[in-house]
């Protein structure tokens, strides 16, 4: 009995020597370093830029014939806007084509506790103070609408403002700030439905599980187009108060995301950005706008 | 006088034995490098109580979606074991059915029974077919969990005494009645604590049912925790999941107990 207690006394005193001994062990990237030479950029891996984003990568914001792992198209094309503003942010900072690594990364992990394995995520994530303190969010990238889709012929398809729109059931992606315009803005009468995925909310949607689905314009042209038969963009939100935008994600106090802002800069006073909006993105301007 | 003292130091040394480890485990924990932002992103305790009216109240369907199953589940899974234990030849199809389907819905993951039929059931377009996500979630639940219920019920059945059947019969009690009346009682009374054990993986089910839209607890709790970028709602969640299951747990103990109770009582007398 007495050897018990001591051995579990000395196991204590091992743990407790073990636990206290690690010292602040930094992650290595706390300094802001003032150079954003690509020599002297804090990277993942050394000598490329690892840009992850989630699978199925889906148009507008991704394109080219679809590729292991991923599915419905391929980052690594440079087609879509957001591959396409990956690549251009990457040459600014001075990377190659082939020196752009690209990782799956599920909207989950993009903001898990820990080592990130990428060195930014480009996923049509919206910044949001309370998102800000967990993670690093490059400048804005795209000032995003939101928009309603649903089918023809049905009452939601006659819908002429955002009042018009109470009675009805909608539906968001999870993780998207369209759940959070339903519930502020719209503030339907019946409760609105999440989705895990895409596929599970267009589902729905062709099911009439649901009446109308917010999301945001570029995607509701994809939804439109190319996954739902028979329906239409109903219109878009007015942007009330400050637009949302969409930003890069950064593991927090990553010293990279000042050279990517930089990088940002140049591309929109240079008017590159305006013309990948415009190439890739151009269709989305024409949705009618609810009152 | 002895056994007092016994007594008391095996009380002791459970105290220091207790003391000793936890403190060793949360020393270890919190020296840990990570720890100050793992704390941050699990244990938050403003968020924690930002987030729990909102999922307490989205609870509430998972509740309705566990009752209103567990009251079916219990019914058709007797009458599926009662099914499959009918001996006559006759009842061949019948039993051949009662297998397979228990077969079918044990083996395959309820996340896709429930994915068939939410999303698969609507898109036939068939008139009268309900387009409800909770009611196909309910369908979904009740279909998988009578799979596993009807064997409970089966090993119970089979572990009463054949000459508990043999001596009502021989009393004159047809074969139905001596089921009803000597057979079932004693079965089901057996098997209320793996009854109870299903009933609490069934409420941790309901949130599987989230997939088909529905915003039930575990949802609401992955919404706030991608709107914010942390994962303490999901520890909301667990709370209430837990809170729940703690009594039932208790609650199957004491029966238990209770029944080994009465049993030794009646070898006694």
């Amino acid at each position: 009995m007495r050897q018990l207690a001591a051995l579990m006394l000395v196991f204590a005193f091992l743990a407790a020597g073990c636990g206290g001994s690690s010292n602040k062990s930094s992650a290595g990237s706390s300094t802001a370093a003032a150079s954003c030479d690509k020599g002297d950029l804090n990277l993942v891996n050394s000598g490329e830029l690892t840009v992850g984003t989630d699978n199925p990568a889906y148009p507008p914001w991704f394109g080219g014939k679809e590729k292991a792992p991923w599915k419905v198209s391929d980052p690594r094309s440079g087609e879509g806007f957001e591959s396409a503003v990956a690549y251009a942010v990457a040459g600014k900072l001075g990377f190659a084509k082939n020196e752009v690594r690209w990782v799956v990364v599920p909207f989950n992990t993009a903001f898990a506790p820990g080592k990130k394995k990428f060195d930014l995520d480009i996923n049509q994530i919206s910044y949001t103070p309370a998102r800000a303190k967990a993670v690093a969010f490059s400048v804005s990238y795209y000032d995003v609408n939101q928009a309603v889709v649903g089918l023809n012929g049905r009452p939601i398809a006659d819908a002429k403002s955002v009042a018009d729109l109470k009675p009805y059931k909608l539906g968001a992606q999870l993780g998207t700030t369209s759940y959070d315009y339903i519930v502020h803005n719209i503030k339907p009468s019946k409760k609105p439905s999440v989705f895990d995925t895409n596929d599970a909310a267009v589902q729905s949607l062709k099911n009439k599980q649901i009446d109308g689905l917010v999301v945001d314009l570029p995607t509701a042209f994809y939804v439109t187009a190319a996954q739902v038969e028979n329906s239409k963009i109903v219109g878009q939100f007015p942007s009330a108060g400050t637009p949302e935008h969409f930003g890069m994600v950064f593991a927090k106090g990553n010293s990279l995301v000042q050279c990517v802002d930089d990088a940002l800069a140049k591309l929109k006073s240079d008017g590159t950005l305006a013309s990948l909006r415009q190439k890739w993105l151009a269709k989305a301007a024409g949705a009618p706008v609810l009152k | 006088m002895t056994a007092g003292g016994e007594g008391g130091r095996a009380v002791a040394i459970a105290l220091v034995s207790t003391v000793v480890v936890f403190t060793a485990l949360g020393l270890l924990i919190t020296h840990a490098p990570g720890w100050p932002e793992v704390r941050r992103t699990f244990f938050d305790w403003a968020e924690f109580k930002a987030s729990m009216p909102e999922i307490a109240r989205a609870f509430l369907l998972n509740v309705k979606m566990f009752c209103i199953a567990e009251g079916f589940i219990l019914v058709i899974a007797l009458l599926l074991a009662v099914l499959r234990s009918l001996p006559s030849p006759v009842f061949f199809p019948l039993r051949a059915l009662a297998i397979v389907y228990a077969d079918f819905f044990r083996g395959v993951p309820t996340i896709l029974v429930i994915a068939l039929l939410g999303f698969g059931a609507p898109a036939l377009q068939l008139k009268h077919v309900p387009l409800s996500t909770t009611f196909w979630g309910i369908v979904a639940l009740v279909l998988v969990y009578t799979a596993y219920v009807s064997e409970v019920y089966r090993a119970g059945i089979e572990s009463v005494h054949p000459s508990q059947e043999a001596a009502a019969r021989s009393l004159g009690l047809t074969r139905g009645q001596a089921l009803r009346h000597v057979v079932l009682p004693q079965a089901v009374r057996r098997v209320v604590p793996p009854l109870l054990n299903d009933f609490i993986g069934l409420q941790k089910d309901t949130a599987l049912v989230g997939f088909l839209g529905s915003v039930e607890a575990f949802k609401q709790s992955q919404i706030d925790a991608a709107a914010t970028f942390n994962y303490t709602a999901f520890l909301a969640a667990a709370v209430l999941f837990v809170a729940l299951t703690i009594p039932l747990a208790r609650l199957t103990d004491w029966l238990i107990a209770r029944d080994r109770r009465r049993r030794q009582t009646a070898r006694v007398a």
